[in-house]
């Protein structure tokens, strides 16, 4: 017979059915969550039962916006997609439209812009990794590595002028050739921040409250992540080497020799220590790139979509029809739809290019990472503490630009 | 080279396995580009999924299309596969009435697919029969028209400083 | 310029022991130098504010270090980013739970104006739903002019007064936004 408290209403509940839970609104802003992310929580105690995630609230319409700009006016959309390392993006889609127009880079540009770009997967590993820290409880290591990255905004300030949103480079190449600060500063870079790394490192790596809190915290089978459509560190956390730069070399990648640092378990701490290991081998990639530099010039012979430089414009003929063919949209784009994708700070990058001929992308299709593998939040998060939903996201580095688009 | 030859062999046991779903194969920048029947879509990706030499087990992206002055093949739906095995990709379409734009779910293959159709559906009214949970996704719930369709406007409505004579219109 | 003025101290009778000012000038010398800002960042412009925050540039230096993600305890609500159509109402809810007296920066042309993202989905500047006091231009703006903005506000605070927040005019502000 059941117990008395068992009948309600005159039905006999069943244990599951008499439990109580709490709802938790966590977001859409939340001083935990970085970016705008809404979950609604179901707590047992302070043990997780469900997440219902609701995402969109920077939706900013990119992709109905690169229908209705011309080729070279896309690249400040893709600078908004992951910020923290827009170099990469902008590259990307340089290379999509290059690959569109059949456009031959010079060696030069290729490895100017694997520095530039590792140089923005440093930026982003640093970003993210710091903030796990913070969300341990550690401000100081964020404090103390975000100085470097203010050197890495110095760098890309002295090639385009900008400091986050870079649109570097064009079509084609990049606009100058890095000037001899830019160099120095590299350089320095290079020799420098290994130093610091080692005292982050050794700040957090091995230190015990770091550990328990993040071991096997919101970890993912390497079957889930694939089936999830993981990428980038989080599905190399899970111990599959997949990576872009490997599988399907773009930019001379193929001329370097680089590691690709994987994890077992895809918890919060395999996440942060194959991003330390990405940083060490991005250095290890510009190091490469600035002693096996070769001579040539910095941008390739696409005058149809190369914007020429501003004194060619004023003083020569050659220059200013160019321009003028460029800007107003007289130029012949092939017709035809073109798939590329680099490797970004979150994983697979994706630019699905559909051209009709016309000025504009007839259609362009991002495949955003952090989009893909943010619906298997709900899952990772399930049965954990309520403290470690919020290191597993930041652990993921879900970005909000990039996932709303 | 040998990109060639993997893009012969999926297409020959492709067309060997469904020769009346597949519509029409081309290639481009290396990729094959497969246009398929639309009910025989599942089939053909769990087929692809679980082929022993093709082995395509990652849905890279999904999305959709529109091209409205094509008579009954106005909306279309584009899919990525990549095999991490073989290192292979291809590119499957289908195309459908924007009249009936349901296309079944791809969600019982991959887990991936549940928001990417998701997209999908908010930004072309596509409908994927059998997807658990059909809303919106970036879009506000309450938005009347699918914002990516060609015939609607890209700009703000209510935006008041804008003059047309400064944009040449 | 800015940066004197707001750490002048106010005019004052002084002799041995005592100094007389009017109340309003402490009142606002105090709120000036002890903003607690709520962050709001929803994309680009919060990365630089990260930036403002750390050790180059030291947000704390002025008086603002401690940040309040309560809207409870917050004056300062700093909208840093894009404000999508689903995001509008959020914001508005934010702004009415924050206590009197309040000020708003709108960080970035996006905030500001709604920026590049002329589209269907992307609020035109926040200033259609809630009253800003300072916009910061920029895309993002550079951690030097998040600064200048803060500077700017401080200027705001220092000389507003006890009585704006009960004008009419404050009133029929806030009135046209529909906030209470």
């Amino acid at each position: 017979m059941a117990k008395q408290e068992n009948i309600v209403n005159g039905v006999v509940q069943t244990e599951e059915e008499l439990k109580q839970y709490n709802y938790l609104n966590l977001g859409p802003t939340h001083p935990a969550t970085h970016g705008i992310f809404q979950n609604i929580l179901k707590l047992d105690g302070e043990i997780i039962v469900d997440a219902q995630p609701t995402i969109g609230y920077i939706h900013r319409a990119f992709e109905k916006l690169a229908e209705h700009r011309p080729y070279y006016q896309v690249t400040p959309i893709t600078d908004r997609l992951n910020y923290c390392s827009s170099p990469i993006n902008n590259i990307g889609w340089h290379m999509t439209v290059e690959k569109l127009i059949k456009a031959e880079m010079p060696k030069r540009v290729d490895y100017m812009r694997v520095i530039i770009m590792e140089l923005a997967r440093i930026a982003d590993h640093i970003i993210c990794n710091s903030v796990i820290a913070v969300d341990t409880g550690a401000l100081t290591g964020f404090l103390y590595v975000f100085q470097w990255r203010e050197k890495i905004y110095e760098i890309y300030e002295l090639i385009c002028g900008t400091r986050l949103t870079t649109n570097i480079g064009r079509i084609g190449g990049f606009e100058r050739d890095f000037s001899d600060d830019v160099w120095r500063r590299i350089e320095e870079f290079v020799n420098e921040f290994p130093k610091a790394l080692k005292e982050f490192e050794s700040m957090v790596m091995r230190n015990r409250i770091f550990m328990d809190r993040t071991i096997k915290v919101g970890p993912i089978t390497a079957e889930k992540a694939l089936n999830y459509g993981f990428t980038g560190p989080n599905l190399r956390a899970a111990g599959v080497d997949y990576d872009v730069r490997v599988m399907n070399p773009y930019c001379s990648y193929q001329d370097f020799d680089f590691i690709i640092p994987i994890g077992s378990n895809g918890d919060t701490y395999d996440r942060f220590c194959v991003r330390e290991e990405e940083m060490w081998q991005s250095l290890h990639i510009i190091k490469q790139a600035m002693q096996k530099m070769p001579a040539g010039d910095y941008k390739a012979d696409v005058p149809e979509f190369y914007l020429p430089p501003k004194e060619d414009v004023y003083n020569s003929m050659e220059g200013l029809i160019w321009h003028f063919k460029i800007v107003m949209g007289e130029v012949h784009v092939p017709k035809g739809q073109v798939y590329h994708s680099v490797e970004g700070g979150n994983g697979e990058l994706g630019f699905y290019l559909v051209s009709d001929g016309g000025r504009q992308p007839y259609r362009l299709h991002f495949r955003r990472p952090c989009f893909i593998y943010y619906q298997a939040y709900p899952e990772m998060i399930k049965g954990a503490m309520l403290s470690d939903a919020i290191i597993t996201m930041s652990s993921m580095n879900v970005i909000a630009g990039e996932l709303d688009a | 080279m040998e990109q060639q030859i993997n893009n012969h062999l999926i297409e020959s046991l492709l067309r060997e396995q469904f020769a009346d779903a597949v519509i029409q194969v081309e290639e481009s920048y290396g990729m094959l580009d497969i246009t398929v029947q639309r009910d025989k879509i599942i089939e053909i990706l769990q087929w692809l999924r679980d082929h022993s030499v093709l082995q395509f087990n990652f849905l890279t992206s999904m999305n959709g299309m529109h091209f409205p002055e094509v008579k009954n093949k106005e909306l279309s739906m584009v899919y990525h596969l990549h095999s991490f095995f073989t290192n292979a990709r291809i590119r499957l379409h289908v195309f459908f009435p924007i009249s009936d734009p349901h296309v079944p779910t791809a969600t019982g293959l991959w887990n991936t697919a549940n928001w990417m159709e998701r997209e999908a559906f908010d930004f072309f009214g596509i409908r994927f029969t059998g997807h658990p949970d059909l809303r919106r996704i970036l879009n506000v719930e309450d938005m009347l028209y699918h914002p990516l369709l060609k015939q609607y406007p890209l700009e703000d409505g209510t935006r008041t400083d804008k003059e047309d004579k400064y944009f040449g219109r | 310029m800015a940066l004197t003025k707001v750490n002048e101290i106010p005019e004052m009778y002084t002799g041995e022991g005592y100094a007389l000012t009017k109340l309003e000038k402490v009142v606002g010398l105090a709120r000036a130098n002890s903003i607690w800002p709520l962050p709001f960042a929803t994309s680009c412009c919060g990365i630089e504010f990260m930036a403002t925050m750390a050790a180059t540039y030291d947000l704390g230096r002025f008086g603002a270090e401690r940040l309040s993600f309560s809207p409870r305890q917050a004056d300062l609500l700093m909208v840093m980013g894009t404000i999508a159509k689903k995001m509008g109402p959020v914001l508005k809810q934010v702004y009415t739970q924050m206590a009197e007296p309040r000020w708003v920066i709108a960080v970035g042309a996006c905030a500001s104006s709604g920026g590049i993202f002329d589209t269907y989905s992307v609020l035109q500047g926040i200033d259609k739903v809630i009253p800003v006091d300072v916009y910061v231009p920029g895309c993002p703006p550079p951690p030097e002019a998040i600064l200048d903005g803060i500077l700017k506000i401080q200027e705001k605070i220092k000389t507003e007064g006890f009585k704006r927040r009960d004008s009419t005019e404050y009133k029929q502000l806030l009135a046209s936004y529909g906030i209470e």
